[in-house]
């Protein structure tokens, strides 16, 4: 009985001691939630990455508030982001949260950010439906049919008449599937055959193979950014190129962070993303400075800048606001934000509350000894295609 | 048609490598040893760091990677893991789980979290035409290794005066103590044998099952469908199952995409039904 | 535990009259309430005074507490280890979206339609675990939690796929108790279910029933013997689990009103495996400590280390089970006799 209290109280008594928020008034507390540890932790790292190199360079004051990182991990499982949000919220006192490394998390947290009017930033989810769920988010990654349709616009333009699209068998695999094919089919091209692969897949073998014996021009493939590299070997391994086969992807999955690593089997991909480390612009050297100095050398990555320009938003969006988070009002001023980011100019669509920015198809190539994202081509101001649709 | 037969074989042959460990294991001395993946992961990251950092050639990596696994297996096995093979399974499998923790933790510390990539040897890449048959050479090592593996470990165990004194230990361990056998020795022997076949097994699937630190987490699954569906008494009949499954996975990804995910859990399931214990068991469930 | 049965089985032998009363008394014996057991309401119940800033981590202690007490009956008393009870969890929390999403958004009609039919589909799966030794077990269930998680993402159409099940908002209780930004209802709402569960599977597990699983679990052909129907009492016990198993599933999927695809992921039937054994098996309590334990010691970790924190869990799991598990999770039977109530047999 005593031993029974004893254990309560203990139990008690250690939630009590992880609670108590040390609220400063001029603090304007961030919480930024990610999937530190689980199969998308590069996510996290990336992303929180960003975020940090954009405080390290800008200071850590706005508008007389002083700005407060608190980064927490999810794990990547859906109801953990959701009670951390409302934990942040409710009992941090947090005012803005961000975040989110998948669809899922970002979805979970949309009764919060409505129900408590959060501003709630995604830095990272890609799929184009976040936005709609609550008008408390705004984004600043990128939406995949964003990224996937300019690849199709790329492939007719240069002879590409038959594609087999590859995509991982889930959410935005499907959206990346879906505006590809629409934009390439509309162009006149022919898609062959649609392959799905599903997300827990160690083996790419037979699904390269049928993508081979549907002898197609080229293959338009999304992997999220690890298994991508994977596929990339066993696609040169199996003999592909020979086959006149040409790889046109997503920047997925010639992800920057492990681009370098993956030799040669990735020189001549083509891929359209909105971010690439070798992107030619004073804002981005600057940019990959601070990066490197304040992440041990690390390479940023498209998620990183989404990281990084999640915070500009909140920076920005505070500066015009004079400090005022509150909801309404931070998400007011979000609108129609524009900025120049390291991947070029990017804007927030006052209607979707959106990213507008500039979608570029890129070859890798080998730059002094390492292997990068080469911009060849711009799509200049994009929308996300299926919002934009919708109207 | 070949083509998907032969990787087939080649990814059960993998398969085989990374689970046959834990058939000793699990199957010799009943010790459910979750962390096995850890081992792996292991061999995977040393080959990748011996590679990568100090340029070593990929087939130095793979007996290496054997040799530090097994030796990392006997350390543990002589500190943490020897008390517990009288445990109970749930202490086991905590304790274990407990390790593959640690292990994604330090892996994820170390390395960071990112896809390891290894950069084969040019005659182990690209792939040839045989008799019209479009073969990875890749695959073709790996199914060269990994049955020359296979064949050994069936005579080791057969055959050799160890094999007949594991066999014992493992039968009665009491008579076999009372018989002059070291079993402590024994078993400390096999268990580092076991883990350092993950390590090769982890040194060789780097290049087509991908490193991360959620390896041992990931594979953990397909491990045991293995040596369950194997069955834990024999080394073929957990051949077999690896062969059984690695071919229906890649063919039914194949031939039937819509369903691919679900034939290797099917599969499973109707071998455990139709063969409680094993396909080769024999006869008394555990 | 085997004393017992053998005082039992003696008694048979004898008069009838004078089993009767022994076999009554040691019932009674058996199911009497515990102190401890008063002590635990009474600090859940003062947690939401004491602790109002926790509610939402101690509303899911409560839905993790009955997703692994439900464990406990089919593990600690039909002696099952399953690594698939996430089936039944997700399949829960996706009927209750689903039912609250397109029919009716009242939540305690979404509960009993998510138990109903999880409880369905752990009648129809449990005679694939009549068979096979605790390993073929293990697999099986682990094979039909995949495959339920593997349908969910194929099933987007239902289910939404990867993207989850989102856009659905619940009716206050009854009509009357609204679910709150602090989670202050969630909680109170998870509690009640948590105790009424606790006590219908305490009425069962301490029932003849629930001793004559606990006789199969210690030997199934002594009790086959002794006319025990193991098979019959297994596919019960295990459908008895699988409904309260998807209550908390629902209870989730209400609390949080959104639904993702990993309530059927293999770390879940993991982590309620690991709370339970933490906790201590075969006495249902068990869960609920394990589950207050694990919430607790995670959360802390991963705010101070979030990156590392899973090394720290390992850790500590690789020390207690060093340590003794026994030792430090059956503290009940050390409390002074009288106080603990308990009987000799555990």
């Amino acid at each position: 009985m005593i031993k029974g209290i004893a254990l309560g109280v203990a139990g008690l008594a250690a939630a009590l001691t992880t609670a108590l928020p040390v609220t400063a008034q001029e603090a304007v507390k961030i919480g930024l939630i990610l999937p530190m540890t689980g199969p998308f932790a590069s996510t996290g790292r990336q992303v929180s990455a960003g975020a940090k190199a954009y405080m390290a360079a800008k200071g850590d004051t706005v508008a007389g508030k002083k700005i407060e990182l608190v980064i927490r991990d999810d794990g990547g499982v859906a109801d953990q982001t959701r009670r951390i949000a409302q934990e942040l919220v409710v009992n941090d006192g947090a005012k803005v949260l961000a975040g989110f490394g998948l669809t899922p998390l970002a979805m979970a947290v949309a009764p919060v950010a409505t129900q408590a009017k959060i501003p709630t930033v995604v830095m990272a989810a890609g799929t184009a439906a976040i936005t709609k769920a609550s008008p408390f988010i705004t984004r600043t990654s990128g939406t995949l049919p964003q990224y996937s349709m300019p690849v199709g616009t790329w492939a007719s333009q240069n002879g590409i008449k038959k594609v087999v699209t590859l995509v991982s068998d889930y959410g935005p695999g499907i959206d990346a599937e879906k505006w590809f094919s629409k934009e390439f089919k509309a162009k006149g091209g022919e898609v062959v055959e649609a392959v799905r692969v599903p997300l827990q897949n160690p083996d790419f073998a037979p699904f390269l193979q049928r993508v081979r014996d549907a002898k197609p021009d080229a293959v338009f493939v999304f992997l999220p950014s690890g298994v991508g590299a994977l596929f990339m070997k066993q696609f040169s391994d199996r003999g592909l190129p020979e086959a006149g086969i040409k790889l046109i992807a997503t920047g997925d999955v010639t992800d920057d962070d492990i681009l370098n690593s993956m030799g040669k089997p990735a020189i001549g991909t083509i891929t359209g993303h909105f971010y690439a480390t070798a992107h030619e612009s004073p804002e981005n050297k600057a940019y990959v400075e601070v990066f490197k100095k304040v992440n041990n050398d690390m390479r940023p990555n498209f998620m990183s800048v989404g990281g990084y320009d999640g915070m500009a938003l909140i920076y920005n969006a505070l500066e015009k606001t004079k400090g005022d988070a509150t909801g309404p009002a931070f998400m007011e001023a979000v609108k129609g934000l524009s900025w120049t980011s390291p991947r070029g100019p990017v804007s927030i669509d006052p209607d979707t509350r959106d990213i507008i920015q500039n979608i570029y198809i890129r070859e890798v190539k080998d730059v002094g000894g390492e292997l990068q994202n080469v911009e060849i081509q711009t799509f200049a101001n994009l929308k996300d295609p299926e919002k934009a649709e919708a109207k | 048609m070949l083509t998907i037969l032969f990787d087939g074989i080649a990814y059960g042959m993998l398969l085989f490598i990374l689970a046959c460990g834990l058939t000793v294991t699990l199957g010799l001395m009943n010790f459910i040893n979750l962390a096995h993946g850890a081992f792996a992961m292991a061999g995977g990251y040393i080959t990748v760091v011996l590679m990568n950092r100090y340029g070593i050639s990929f087939y130095w990596c793979l007996p290496a990677s054997f040799l530090v696994t097994a030796i990392l297996g006997l350390v543990l096995e002589r500190t943490l893991y020897q008390w517990l093979y009288k445990a109970d399974h749930l202490d086991q499998v905590l304790f274990s789980i407990g390790i593959v923790f640690m292990s994604v933790a330090g892996a994820d510390y170390f390395m960071g979290g990112q896809q390891q990539l290894i950069n084969l040897p040019p005659e182990l890449s690209g792939r040839m035409d045989v008799l019209g048959v479009g073969i990875g050479r890749y695959r073709l090592f790996t199914v060269v290794v990994c049955s020359l593996l296979a064949i050994a470990l069936q005579l080791i165990l057969s055959k050799t005066r160890f094999g007949s004194r594991l066999r014992a230990a493992v039968d009665d361990r009491r008579v076999a103590m009372g018989l002059g056998i070291n079993v402590p020795l024994v078993f400390a022997l096999t268990f580092a044998f076991g883990s350092g076949l993950a390590g090769l097994g982890g040194a060789m699937g780097a290049e087509i099952l991908g490193l991360d630190p959620n390896f041992p987490l990931k594979f953990m699954i397909y491990f045991l469908i293995v040596v369950s569906v194997g069955g834990t008494s024999t080394v073929s009949g957990p051949f077999l199952a690896a062969m059984l499954l690695g071919i229906a996975d890649v063919a039914g990804k194949y031939y039937v995409p819509a369903i691919g995910p679900f034939v290797i859990y099917a599969l499973m399931i109707v071998m455990l039904i139709l063969r409680p214990n094993g396909l080769f068991s024999r006869g008394i469930g555990r | 535990m085997s004393l017992v049965e053998q005082e039992d089985a003696g008694a048979l032998a004898t008069t009838d009259a004078a089993t009767d009363s022994r076999a009554a008394r040691l019932m009674k014996r058996r199911s009497r309430i515990r102190l401890y057991e008063v002590a635990i309401w009474i600090a859940v119940i003062a947690a939401y005074f004491v602790l109002p800033s926790k509610m939402l981590i101690l509303t899911e202690i409560a839905i993790l507490a009955l997703f692994a007490v439900s464990l406990d009956l089919v593990l600690g008393f039909a002696g099952i280890v399953s690594l698939g009870h996430a089936a039944f969890f997700g399949l829960g929390a996706y009927v209750a979206g689903l039912l609250a999403l397109h029919f009716v958004a009242e939540p305690v009609t979404g509960l009993v339609v998510a138990g109903l039919i999880t409880g369905l589909l752990g009648f129809l799966t449990s005679f694939l675990i009549l068979r096979g030794s605790d390993l073929t077990r293990l697999m099986t269930t682990l094979g039909i939690g995949l495959m339920m998680a593997e349908l969910a993402n194929q099933m987007a159409w239902l289910t939404g796929g990867a993207d989850g099940l989102s856009g659905f908002s619940l009716n206050p209780i009854f009509g009357v108790f609204e679910f709150d930004l602090f989670g202050k209802t969630g909680y109170v709402y998870c509690l009640v279910v948590l105790f009424l569960g606790v006590m219908i599977m305490r009425r069962i597990a301490f029932s003849p029933f629930g001793l004559s699983l606990k006789a199969i679990k210690s030997n199934a052909m002594r009790a086959g013997m002794i006319a025990v129907p193991a098979r019959k009492r297994i596919v019960t016990a295990y459908t008895i689990a699988a409904v309260f198993a998807g209550v908390a599933g629902a209870l989730l999927a209400q609390t949080t009103s959104f639904v993702s695809p990993d309530v059927l992921a293999f770390h879940r039937s993991a982590d309620v495996l690991m709370v339970l054994t933490i906790g201590g098996t075969g006495y249902l309590y068990g869960g609920i400590f394990g589950a207050i334990l694990f919430t607790l010691v995670k959360d802390a970790l991963s705010i101070v280390t979030p990156q590392y924190w899973m090394f720290w869990i390992g850790l500590i799991l690789v020390v207690l089970v060093l340590v003794g598990r026994e030792r430090l999770n059956r503290w009940v039977d050390y409390l002074p006799k009288r106080m603990a109530g308990r009987e000799d047999d555990r």
